[in-house]
């Protein structure tokens, strides 16, 4: 398994709400990817956006200029 | 053959269409369900259309776009998913049975009372009978954006008006119109948009759905599994998933997206303007020919790509079939699932003959079906 690392994880409701994150994330230049949502914590969507914990500002950001509905804010080690 | 049928299905589809959905059943997983490779690139081939749709129909969230399997199954979700047991709503004779059906399930079921805004024998409807058919009770007006039947278009804009000034749900049936004539549901005050993929959209059949404004609730029909919140024993509350239980048509939807784009680049102006070009050339050649009666109102250029009419007195079935066999035209004769609109212009008896135009039919497929029609007619 690969090393544990510190991650930014937003959690969400919907699929459409993290396709949403992916896309503004994409359009903006902002770190991240999809990822399963960490057994650590529970959400509606089992896809989470995972950046790094630097990128919190962007990812806040681009969320909320976008107008994305997110579920949780979380740092975690995975 | 010469295929004048668009109003059933458009049989030429764009390459463009049939490659993406090749592609997509060579590459796509199942959209929400994951997030390996191909489900994340089904979840995005979705989120692609719903975000296409948005802005081809003027729909504020991509959220908010619903797919179905067609018009139909998104007209049963709208109907049935906001009309109370007990409320009144305003409907018109122009409706297909998508839109009746529904409505008079309710009335038999729910005790949902309905009154029709009435068309005339050339299949007008007279805006001012909303206002009066409105009453105590009345939750929402249920309508066509144009006759299945005589191309007809209802002006939605003005009924937006009226039901946004009553404070009633406007419903709204797209499935002639979507893919041919601006659609804006914002500035048309619709509250649900229910379309059709597989006709002027150019999709795959097997797609379709609804847009929904901000705030409008819905209660799902169908509920199950979404790939999200799990451990829920009710359906999520949140657009789309509320209404999309079930594994969505992603190979379809990749093809719908693909004819959104072909429509953007060739332009909606210019996809009306060539259809209405055929349908007025049609209608000039054959409103002369002794013997065919044409119905339906062409004063107006807001007219869909459809003419319908009937030679003589023949049955409508036997003229198609003379049409199809002789000629190699394809049209459609009977009824249309449009028992009101043909009770309305008198042809319960005959059906019509209803020629309908698309993008890819040319100005002599056009000249070919007039001559038809002209030799059906002397030889009658």
């Amino acid at each position: 398994m690969r090393v544990k690392q510190l991650r930014l994880i937003v959690t969400f409701q919907t699929t459409t709400a993290a396709m949403a994150m992916e896309k503004v994330c994409a359009e903006r230049g902002v770190p991240g990817r999809l990822i399963p949502v960490p057994r650590e914590i529970t959400a509606g969507c089992g896809m989470a956006w995972s950046a790094p914990p630097d990128a919190r500002d962007a990812v806040e950001k681009a969320a909320r200029e976008a107008g994305i509905d997110t579920d949780g804010w979380h740092e975690l080690m995975v | 053959m010469i295929y004048l049928d668009n109003a059933a299905t458009t049989l030429r589809k764009p390459p463009q269409v049939i490659e993406a959905v090749v592609q997509a059943m060579n590459a796509l997983g199942n959209a929400s369900r994951g997030t390996h490779a191909v489900s994340l690139d089904a979840s995005r081939t979705v989120y692609q259309a719903r975000v296409k749709l948005a802005q081809l129909f003027g729909c504020r969230r991509p959220d908010h776009v619903v797919f179905t399997c067609n018009a139909t199954e998104a007209l049963n979700i709208a109907i049935c998913g906001t009309i109370e047991p007990g409320r009144h709503v305003i409907t018109t004779d122009l409706e297909h049975n998508s839109v009746l059906r529904p409505l008079y399930r309710l009335q038999a079921e729910r005790q949902v009372e309905l009154s029709f805004v009435a068309a005339d024998r050339r299949g007008n409807i007279d805006y001012a009978d909303f206002d009066k058919l409105i009453r105590p009770g009345t939750q929402a007006i249920v309508c066509t954006h144009a006759s299945n039947l005589t191309g007809n278009m209802v002006d939605v804009a003005r009924v937006g008006q009226i039901a946004k000034k009553h404070g009633l749900l406007f419903i709204v049936d797209a499935s002639q119109t979507a893919g041919s004539t601006p659609i804006d549901m914002e500035a048309m005050n619709i509250d649900i948009l229910c379309f059709t993929g597989h006709k002027a959209l150019m999709g795959p059949q097997g797609t379709g759905g609804l847009c929904i404004r901000e705030g409008v609730k819905i209660r799902p029909w169908k509920v199950g599994g979404t790939g999200v919140q799990t451990y829920s024993r009710t359906q999520p509350e949140q657009l789309p998933a509320l209404l999309e239980a079930g594994t969505l048509n992603g190979h379809g939807i990749a093809g719908l997206a693909a004819a959104v784009d072909y429509i953007n680049s060739v332009g909606l102006d210019a996809i009306q303007a060539k259809e209405r070009f055929l349908t007025r050339r049609f209608l000039d050649g054959v409103s002369q020919i002794e013997g065919v009666t044409v119905y339906g109102d062409f004063t107006t250029e807001q007219h869909a790509p459809i003419v319908a009419l009937n030679i003589h007195g023949y049955d409508s079935g036997e003229a198609a079939d003379e049409l199809a066999e002789t000629y190699g035209i394809a049209t459609r004769p009977g009824a249309h699932c449009a028992p009101r609109m043909h009770q309305a212009l008198g042809t319960t008896e005959l059906g019509a003959v209803r020629f309908s135009f698309g993008w890819f039919n040319e100005t002599e497929e056009v000249d070919a079906a007039v001559r038809a029609v002209k030799e059906l007619a002397v030889c009658g």
